[in-house]
């Protein structure tokens, strides 16, 4: 991926996150705003899932584009979208614990992770399907890893 | 009045001569478990789907590290804290010098080799129901696991909970011989009973407890609050979980829902165990889900 096309689909990235309706009007920006981005990683991670499980048939480009997306996204800086104060014990609208707050090196040593993990899907993903379905479980590692230690259950 | 106190003394003897044989910790002997043989291969598969290495191994631990069991996760409760001890190979620290029958004593009836009840923290009432020659395929298993020298540290439990004497009572109340889901199953359906009830004992995050800690069996996986802090673990009832039994056994093996997200808590490490399992065990797991009763309002 060109820096150009990074650059073009994080300022993509960024609209559709300003687009997105707002969930709760007294959920703060911030939070709404890493929500969007979390849905996008879902959204984009479906398409390479839905192949890897056998939904869909397996089709190189739509997966190399969605791969490159995680990419994407991997790259944003995350500093605005986790204020302090916006834990789950904190405001309502956010299944963020404060753990995470408490454990900020650990919490961007995860994201990196998921990082590392979607820059190898992306080298894989327009390959064929046995390497992309190995490399979307990588991806879907890092996720869990995360969501396990941070995220509150519904 | 004389008579009469005579009498209540009586009463408390005999009070207390049955709760001690009620609350006496069972054992099972060698003679009940003469003839079986143990096989490593069969083992590992008993070892994921009862989730050993969920609590024994280190937290978070993945690959080879969930083969390690040290202790040491904490599991907070509303009776205080417990701490997974070290079940490891090593003879001191772990269970290195037990026999099959102290293992089976331990996982069946949830009494320790010198005679005392464990906590069902330990999810014994599950394993209760457990084959007798899966919990030896999964001694044959454990055999050639790492030793590790970490000491067990010890629970934080207050009183009256530090009395063990008193799980003996708990155990009257809720250990039980039957499967909680009964009627009409076919092949499938009780393969995934099997599983989740013997062995992967979903049901002690998915089921509500009552005041002392039991599940409450008439909400059998009907959901419950999260132990371990705020939220809710989701119920499983067919009328709560409506994924397709595909979206659910892939979600067993992959960890995401069928929007793609991604699953969090405690449920990241049950998927860990249910991804090193056949494809017909998950299925058979999402089978079992469906043919629960529904949970209702
Ligand atoms: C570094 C930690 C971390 C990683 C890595 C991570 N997540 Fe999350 N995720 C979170 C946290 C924390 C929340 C809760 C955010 C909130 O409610 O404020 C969350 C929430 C979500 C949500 C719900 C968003 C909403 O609308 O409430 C989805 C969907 C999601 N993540 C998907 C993913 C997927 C898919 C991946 C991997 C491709 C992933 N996450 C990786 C931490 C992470
Ligand atoms: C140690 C506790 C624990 C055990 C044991 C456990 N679960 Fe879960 N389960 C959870 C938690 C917590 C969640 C919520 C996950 C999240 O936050 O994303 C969950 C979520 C789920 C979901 C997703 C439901 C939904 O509506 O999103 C399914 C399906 C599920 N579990 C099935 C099982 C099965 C089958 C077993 C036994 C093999 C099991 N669970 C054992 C804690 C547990
Ligand atoms: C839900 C968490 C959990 C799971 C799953 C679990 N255990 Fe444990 N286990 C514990 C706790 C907590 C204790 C401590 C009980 C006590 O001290 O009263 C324990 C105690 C034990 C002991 C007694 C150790 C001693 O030193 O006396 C053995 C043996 C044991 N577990 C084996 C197993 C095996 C084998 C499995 C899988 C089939 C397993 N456990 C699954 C939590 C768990």
């Amino acid at each position: 991926m060109t820096a150009r096309s990074t650059l073009l689909k994080i300022a993509l990235v960024a609209t559709t996150i300003a687009a997105l309706p707002a969930l709760a009007q007294d959920v703060p920006a911030a939070v709404q705003a890493r929500q969007g981005q979390f849905q996008i990683m879902a959204l984009n991670i479906g398409v390479v899932g839905n192949m890897a499980r056998g939904n869909v048939d397996y089709d190189a480009e739509a997966a190399q584009a969605a791969a490159d997306n995680l990419v994407a996204i991997s790259m944003l800086d995350q500093q605005f979208h986790w204020p302090e104060g916006t834990d789950n014990m904190a405001i309502d609208g956010t299944r963020a614990m404060p753990a995470i707050w408490e454990n900020l090196p650990d919490v961007i040593a995860k994201w990196d992770a998921f990082g590392a993990a979607a820059q190898g899907l992306a080298e894989v993903a327009g390959t064929g399907l046995e390497p992309m379905r190995a490399a979307v479980g990588a991806v879907g590692g890092t996720c869990g890893a995360c969501h396990d230690a941070y995220r509150q259950p519904m | 009045m004389r008579s009469s106190l005579i009498y209540l003394l009586v009463f408390c003897l005999a009070g207390f001569a049955g709760a001690v044989l009620l609350t006496r910790p069972g054992v099972v002997s060698d003679s009940a478990l003469e003839g079986l043989v143990g096989d490593p291969v069969a083992g590992e598969q008993v070892f994921w789907a009862a989730g050993c290495a969920s609590c024994h191994a280190a937290e978070g631990a993945t690959g080879e590290d969930r083969l390690v069991l040290a202790g040491g996760q904490r599991f907070a409760s509303d009776f205080g804290v417990f701490v997974a001890p070290n079940i490891s190979t090593h003879p001191e620290a772990g269970i290195g010098n037990w026999d099959f029958a102290d293992f089976v004593t331990a996982l069946q009836e949830g009494t320790s080799p010198d005679g005392r009840h464990y906590y069902p923290a330990f999810p014994y009432t599950a394993y209760r129901l457990a084959e007798r020659q899966d919990l030896a395929d999964l001694w044959a298993f454990w055999q050639g696991l790492p030793a590790s020298d970490a000491p067990s540290a010890a629970h934080e439990v207050g009183f009256p909970f530090s009395i063990r004497r008193a799980v003996g009572f708990w155990n009257f109340l809720y250990m039980d011989d039957a499967f909680a889901v009964t009627g009409e199953l076919d092949a499938a359906e009780a393969r995934g009973r099997y599983l989740v009830e013997a062995l992967a004992h979903c049901a002690e995050c998915h089921t509500p407890r009552d005041a002392l800690g039991g599940l409450d069996r008439s909400a059998w996986m009907a959901g419950a609050p999260n132990p371990s802090g705020s939220g809710t673990i989701p119920a499983l009832t067919p009328d709560r979980l409506t994924w397709s039994e595909g979206e659910i056994a892939a979600y067993l093996n992959d960890g995401f829902t069928p929007d793609f997200d991604s699953a969090g808590g405690h449920m990241v490490s049950v998927i860990r165990n249910m991804a090193m399992l056949p494809e017909a065990d998950r299925m058979a797991i999402a089978a079992y889900l469906k043919a629960l009763p529904p949970a209702g309002e």
